[in-house]
């Protein structure tokens, strides 16, 4: 037994995935702030998206089309290496941001989900049925209360399958930032595999963590879905 | 800051290098595209099939490399590809080194991803077809080879096509992961030509413009093939 016990400790699963642990908190890290901001910033793009004010459209319009039409890798390098290139914006106060790893990859994932977050809210605000935004004006709701009280509320929750998806993506996508030597869970398992040349061990070590972040995510995604639609539910 | 001079065709600039590092990403895109819709035919027939190693097989499959990061996947396949390559060899009765060279490598990487998600794209597409149409199928005495072609093919390529054009434009993005792997795709063209001209911004904006002008081209082109297919259905 104890023998067993040891040959399962001295395994390189068992001292990888500690490892590999350790880098847990980094993306974490990264989550806890690049996802709260990018949920309010995609909101705030989604309504400027469809107002009416034709400018302000227009160029939230391209910018969703530029950061979804590029990588997020070139978005990564060009916050990284791109803007630390340019001899202003080392001088300026940003330089303080932008010379750390973990700060550009917060900034590169936050301009990316917001793209992806406003085209899927703006497709919840759209899909609002006429006759519940009227019914809110015959009560006299003022634009910010009808914002507050039914157009958000409603478009939230039925887009909230979709923007599971991009919490998801944007968990996976974490694991970019590794490319600015930011040590997380990806960036500790590729220093694995080039030292032991076994990469099989790493990948389930690193994968078991990314699943699990994973699962907690759908879990979470599932238990709002559950609380936001309590018309949909079986018993009540 | 940027640096138009440097992107001339020739020997003093970068130019004529993009052009190849645009053309390969292409080929990437291209050649682990169609391999992971043949893999993805494979999965989709795995999962409905009625049995269940294979169902469960498939279902392993697509929810672990959904699961995990892409990068991770290209890591595996990049460090282990050859190990895999070697032990099948060892089978057959070679026992030399082989080495996959970058392309092969980036093609599966790119490939065994891309698979996950056009097979999800087809499952539900073949799941819309009604049992109807089969069943009036075999009962006209098809048998199962042109049942597949005749029957549901055309209609699965129907309805999967909007959905395999947003898999090729999240395959044609994941083509700049390969360039960890030291093939000389878009990407990995910008960052050898910053490190040369020590001007990153001019190189990496290059990068944005040529996979912002990809992305855009072929979505017009599957919208195109779009149309075309839905000829003679109305919606």
């Amino acid at each position: 037994m104890i023998e067993f016990l040891n040959s399962i400790q001295n395994s390189l699963i068992y001292k990888n995935f500690f490892l590999v642990l350790s880098g847990l908190d980094n993306t974490i890290l990264l989550l806890l702030i690049s996802l709260p901001l990018g949920f309010v910033l995609a909101l705030l793009f989604a309504l400027g998206r469809v107002s009416k004010i034709t400018l302000l459209s227009r160029t939230i319009a391209s910018y969703i089309f530029i950061i979804r039409g590029t990588p997020l890798l070139v978005q990564i390098y060009l916050i990284y290496f791109g803007l630390g290139s340019v001899k202003f914006i080392r001088e300026s106060f940003l330089w303080y941001a932008l010379k750390e790893p973990f700060w550009c990859g917060v900034i590169a994932l936050t301009i990316n989900t917001v793209a992806y977050g406003a085209e899927i809210f703006r497709g919840g605000i759209q899909s609002i049925e006429k006759s519940q935004v009227e019914s809110g004006l015959s009560l006299g709701f003022g634009k910010f209360l009808l914002l507050r009280k039914i157009i958000l509320p409603i478009a939230i929750r039925k887009v909230l399958p979709s923007y599971g998806n991009e919490l998801i993506l944007m968990v996976k996508a974490t694991s970019l930032v590794s490319l600015t030597t930011y040590m997380e869970m990806t960036g500790i398992a590729r220093k694995i595999m080039a030292k032991t040349f076994a990469p099989v061990e790493a990948f389930i070590a690193a994968g078991i963590l990314y699943l699990f972040l994973n699962f907690l995510m759908v879990q979470f995604v599932k238990y709002l879905e559950w609380k936001y639609n309590p018309h949909l539910r079986l018993n009540n | 800051m940027f640096k138009f001079d440097k992107l001339v065709f020739g020997d003093a600039g970068w130019g004529d290098e993009f052009l190849i590092a645009t053309l390969m990403t292409l080929l990437v895109s291209i050649l682990s595209m169609g391999l992971g819709l043949f893999l993805a035919i494979i999965t989709v027939w795995a999962k409905i099939l009625q049995n269940r190693i294979t169902r469960f097989i498939a279902n392993f499959y697509t929810t672990v490399i959904r699961g995990v990061p892409e990068l991770l996947v290209i890591y595996l396949i990049f460090f282990g590809g050859n190990a895999v390559v070697m032990s099948i060899a060892k089978v057959f009765g070679y026992n030399k080194y082989i080495e996959l060279n970058a392309l092969t490598i980036a093609t599966i990487a790119i490939a065994v991803i891309s698979a996950t998600y056009s097979s999800e794209v087809l499952r539900a597409s073949y799941l819309a077809i009604s049992k109807g149409q089969i069943e009036a199928a075999r009962a006209l005495g098809m048998n199962k080879f042109s049942i597949f072609f005749k029957v549901i093919s055309p209609q699965v390529i129907r309805h999967a096509l909007p959905g395999i054009g947003n898999v090729w434009q999240i395959t044609l993005k994941d083509t700049s992961l390969i360039s960890v792997t030291g093939l000389v795709e878009i990407m990995r063209q910008s960052r050898i030509s910053s490190n040369v001209e020590h001007s990153p911004l001019t190189f990496l904006i290059t990068a944005a413009i040529l996979y912002l002008c990809l992305t855009t081209i072929s979505g017009r082109v599957f919208k195109t093939l779009e149309i075309n297919y839905s000829k003679g259905f109305s919606t």
